[in-house]
């Protein structure tokens, strides 16, 4: 997985890695993306000279000796044809089942990660952690553990990039999706938003800084402490040495810090703010923690519940469902429940609306208190 | 320079039967309304030329080089707009579509001569609503308009979308007419077996501007009422779907790559088989191709948003549906090359751009290839992979095709022959410079480096500034082209009527043909593009 890699497949594919400008892999899905890349572009290639040379062959052998020549007629038959459909059809299919498999892995985030929420907004990116902290223009996280990314947008639709790790994502306004990646090696990989977003699309960038499990659970702890008050003033050790992004860019992120934003000067988990939230922002007045139905249906138990709608249909109630219902809460109504919520878009900031997910979640009953696993229960993200 | 040829031209032609202003602003002469065209998308292709250059040279540096980031985020919109609606959807069908379908099915014009008049000014009135919105403060939105970002813009996104509104109705009543005069105007003779492979191109694109364009007028004019009106159909806070907006643009945008393509395919194989004096080596699979791209096209539309969130499923479905249209150009391609396979062949011009067409496009259709595998396109979408990888297939095929197309029928055209030796020259030098211009752009996307940024990582430069030295190439090609068409306009030698010896049916028209094509009948005695016999098609 590193350059440290001496064995023959390793220093194959390092070669073809710098013969096609390929970023570094630093991810765990990096290295087989690649691999994909290096068939067909190698394959595609050979097909393409064999094909243009026997162009160029035809273009010399059959050249034009005399004004007046006649040509004999010629037509393919059924043997052509079927070569000219079959070798395309079965190589490109071959090539496409290899490339689904690994997108139906790059799109399913192992059942042990960890989440961050992010959102990305004209023109920067704010990473929040269950834990509490959060940061902007930085994504801490530990090397080895499957990271989970809960994205979404304050404004505009933003894609979150990141090319060491081959994973990009839209961000999009009013709903989460989702993205999730394993860094194999320590350091600072670059983040660009790739969907154009206006003026300072360009300069739209983050980092991630992968730490040794130790130093992130040195770092977390600290964050937890509240010894820093603004995390992103002293940069952590590993990331002081790791390449460093030109100053430029360093001094844009500072102007970018926004001053006296809500969630900022927090503390607490993101779930105890989101408790906080639901109490200031009257959701508690419809919905219920304790099991009761009211206005609106309650939380106890809600995240990971299959709920069935008024139009008969199911949804499993996961951060996307959960966002939805906050943002347009029109669109999936529960069954036996009055569409009669307004939308929080644009009331409730991005950030609240992650507290307040991680709010629910936190919601367990009694019975099941026992068997809860520690993470988030995982079901598929019902895309849109 | 060749007297003897003065007497082969006609002394009658669409040309000199009527010179005045007022004979060619209400003509309905399918020729004259073909020239009109021609010379409306070269003025396109020139104006969305220089934005090009402006960004290219923008890009010569990691930071702010000539423009602000402002103008340079309308500059790369309005390259994308003005090429994609004014050049390269009317390109080929508008002004060659219209200038040989007729005579290629011996007919004397299209079947609706008024409303193809109506097709020049209705593309004239959205050219000007779209160039009035350029100068009025242009827009930022990209010529995909996404929204949000494109009901939020405070530019004038507003007239440039009802500019590209109105073009798209003169694109369906081109379609409408190339369909019904398929259908209605077809000589004696003319079996549907017999039809040129460039007619079956331009009948399977009229399927697609029929079908898709109203689509693209739809959607437009949702993106126009949520700006002027609000009505929140992409608005999440009023229960709307900004990713909506996607799935409509590419249901008539991704078809909208073959309505360019597709004509493109239709001179390659003309070309080819005058060039090598054979017919082709798959009439049937070449046509049925044809119609194969502009059926699938419309149901791969979502591999544009394989990171948008639509599910994991739809991308799998809308991947493999991809490389349907992969195996269909793959056919073409085989095709072409087969065919001259115990041909006569010569090295001029118009086949030195189908060779590299047939280049560009086997290296844009293999890359398609590969972003259709979801995968691999995870790392490449919105960056400048997919930008070469696009320019590859569908500019570097349009252009290809539209010079082919220039030179093979500008005798036909107006009659004169161009210098051989500066359009080698130009040929030459647009095809090196299209590579040098594309090639390190699919490096940069490798690398990361995502489209529409003005600013990148100052690694990248040396990879730009190369991209920016071909497109100069490019610039000095064209600028070639135009200066030698426009003399031979004046000064090159009077063309024989088939300069080529070609045997497609639009040659049984004089050149420059008579007003009404033929001054009786034509018969087609013969397949198409049939040369196991001496003659030369006769003139009628």
């Amino acid at each position: 997985m590193t350059p440290a890699d001496e064995s023959l497949g390793g220093t194959v594919n390092e070669l073809f890695r710098r013969m096609l400008f390929l970023p570094e892999q630093a991810s765990t899905v990096a290295r087989d993306v690649d691999f994909l890349h290096y068939l067909i572009i190698t394959t595609t290639m050979v097909m393409a000279t064999l094909i243009f040379g026997t162009a160029a062959y035809f273009l010399i052998r059959f050249r034009r000796r005399s004004e007046t020549e006649v040509t004999r007629k010629v037509e393919g038959t059924l043997g052509w044809e079927v070569l000219f459909v079959g070798l395309p059809l079965t190589t490109f299919l071959v090539w496409f089942f290899m490339g689904y498999h690994d997108f139906i892995r790059m799109q399913t985030p192992p059942p042990d990660a960890m989440d961050v929420y992010v959102v990305g907004k004209q023109w920067m990116w704010k990473f929040t952690y269950p834990e509490g902290p959060n940061a902007i223009g930085v994504l801490r996280v530990p090397v080895g553990k499957p990271v989970r990314l809960l994205l979404t947008s304050r404004d505009v639709i933003h894609s979150f990039y990141v090319p060491a790790f081959r994973i990009k994502q839209d961000a999009l306004p009013g709903a989460y999706t989702q993205t999730w990646f394993e860094v194999t090696k320590p350091g600072s990989y670059r983040v660009m938003c790739t969907e154009y977003c206006g003026l300072k699309h360009s300069e739209m960038w983050a980092e991630v800084v992968a730490l040794s499990p130790e130093d992130y659970e040195a770092w977390m702890q600290e964050q937890r402490r509240g010894l820093v008050a603004r995390r992103d003033a002293t940069p952590s050790a590993p990331e002081r040495e790791a390449p460093q992004k030109p100053a430029r860019q360093a001094a844009r992120y500072d102007a970018q810090e926004p001053q006296g934003e809500l969630m900022y000067g927090e503390r607490g988990t993101l779930a105890e703010r989101g408790e906080r939230v639901a109490a200031e922002r009257g959701c508690l007045k419809c919905h219920t923690v304790d099991g009761t139905a009211h206005i609106g249906p309650t939380w106890l138990d809600l995240y990971g519940r299959r709920e069935r709608l008024t139009t008969g249909e199911t949804v499993v109630a996961d951060e996307a469902y959960l966002t939805e219902s906050m943002m347009k809460p029109q669109v999936r109504i529960v069954a036996g429940f009055e569409p009669v919520m307004p939308t929080y878009l644009g009331v409730l900031e991005a950030a609240e609306v992650a507290a307040l997910v991680e709010y629910i979640k936190t919601l367990r009953g009694a019975r099941l208190e026992t068997i809860r696993s520690e993470g988030p229960v995982y079901e598929p993200v019902g895309g849109k | 320079m060749n007297p003897s040829a003065e007497s082969s031209q006609p002394a009658v032609t669409y040309l000199n039967h009527e010179t005045t202003v007022g004979s060619w602003l209400l003509t309905r002469d399918h020729k004259r309304i073909g020239v009109m065209f021609l010379v409306l998308v070269i003025l396109a292709l020139l104006l969305g030329g220089i934005f090009a250059m402006v960004l290219r040279i923008e890009l010569l540096t990691p930071g702010p080089t000539i423009i602000s980031a402002m103008t340079y985020n309308r500059m790369f919109t309005l390259h994308g707009v003005t090429m994609v609606w004014l050049f390269m959807i009317p390109a080929i069908p508008s002004a060659f579509g219209n200038f040989v379908l007729p005579i290629m099915l011996g007919a004397k014009d299209v079947a609706f001569p008024r409303l193809n008049l109506a097709s020049v000014y209705i593309y004239v009135a959205g050219a000007a609503l779209t160039l009035f919105g350029m100068l009025w403060s242009g827009a930022d939105t990209g010529w995909t308009f996404y929204t949000p970002y494109s009901t939020t813009s405070p530019t004038a996104v507003t007239p440039i979308l009802l500019g590209v509104f109105v073009i798209g109705f003169s694109t369906i009543i081109t379609g409408l007419n190339f369909i019904t005069t398929v259908h209605t105007l077809r000589a004696p003779g003319m079996h549907w077996s017999r039809i040129p492979l460039f007619v079956w191109a331009l009948y399977g694109t009229s399927i697609i501007q029929v079908v898709a364009t109203p689509v693209l007028g739809m959607v437009l004019l949702l993106v126009f009422f949520e700006r002027v009106m609000g009505v929140g159909i992409f608005d999440p806070a009023r229960g709307g779907d900004p990713v909506l907006f996607q799935h409509m643009f590419w249901f008539y945008s991704h078809p909208a790559v073959y309505i360019m393509v597709l004509p493109a395919m239709g001179v390659i194989t003309e070309v080819v088989c005058a060039f090598s004096r054979k017919n082709i080596f798959g009439y049937k699979m070449i046509a049925a191709s044809t119609f194969g791209i502009a059926f699938v096209g419309f149901f791969s539309w979502g591999h544009h948003m394989f990171v948008s969130g639509q599910s994991t499923f739809g991308s799998g479905f809308f991947g493999v549906l991809s490389m349907l249209v992969a195996i269909f150009t793959a056919i073409k391609i085989f095709n072409w090359v087969a065919t001259m396979y115990g041909g006569s062949i010569e090295l001029k011009v118009p086949l030195l751009y189908v060779l590299g067409f047939i280049f560009l496009l086997m290296f844009g259709g293999m890359t398609g290839v590969a972003v259709a595998t979801t995968s691999l396109d995870v790392h490449w979408h919105d960056t400048y992979f997919i930008v070469a990888h696009f320019h590859y297939i569908m500019v570097g095929a349009v252009l290809m095709a539209f010079l082919a197309a220039l030179h093979y029928w500008w005798p036909k055209m107006f009659g004169r022959v161009y210098p051989e030796r500066w359009s080698f020259l130009a040929a030459s030098t647009i095809i090196f410079g299209f590579i040098v211009t594309f090639l390190p752009q699919f490096l940069l996307g490798n690398l990361g480096m995502p489209r529409r940024y003005y600013q990148y990582p100052a690694e990248l430069q040396w990879l730009n500034v190369l991209s920016t030295a071909g497109a100069s190439l490019l610039a000095f090609g064209f600028s070639l082209i135009a200066v030698y068409l426009l003399w031979s306009l004046r000064y090159g030698a009077e063309s024989t009527p088939n300069p080529w010896g070609s045997k497609g049916y639009e040659w049984h028209s004089g050149s420059p043909p008579a007003p009404h094509n033929f001054t009786e009948a034509p018969r087609f005695e013969r397949e198409v593009h049939d040369y196991t016999v001496p003659e030369a098609p006769r003139v009628y």
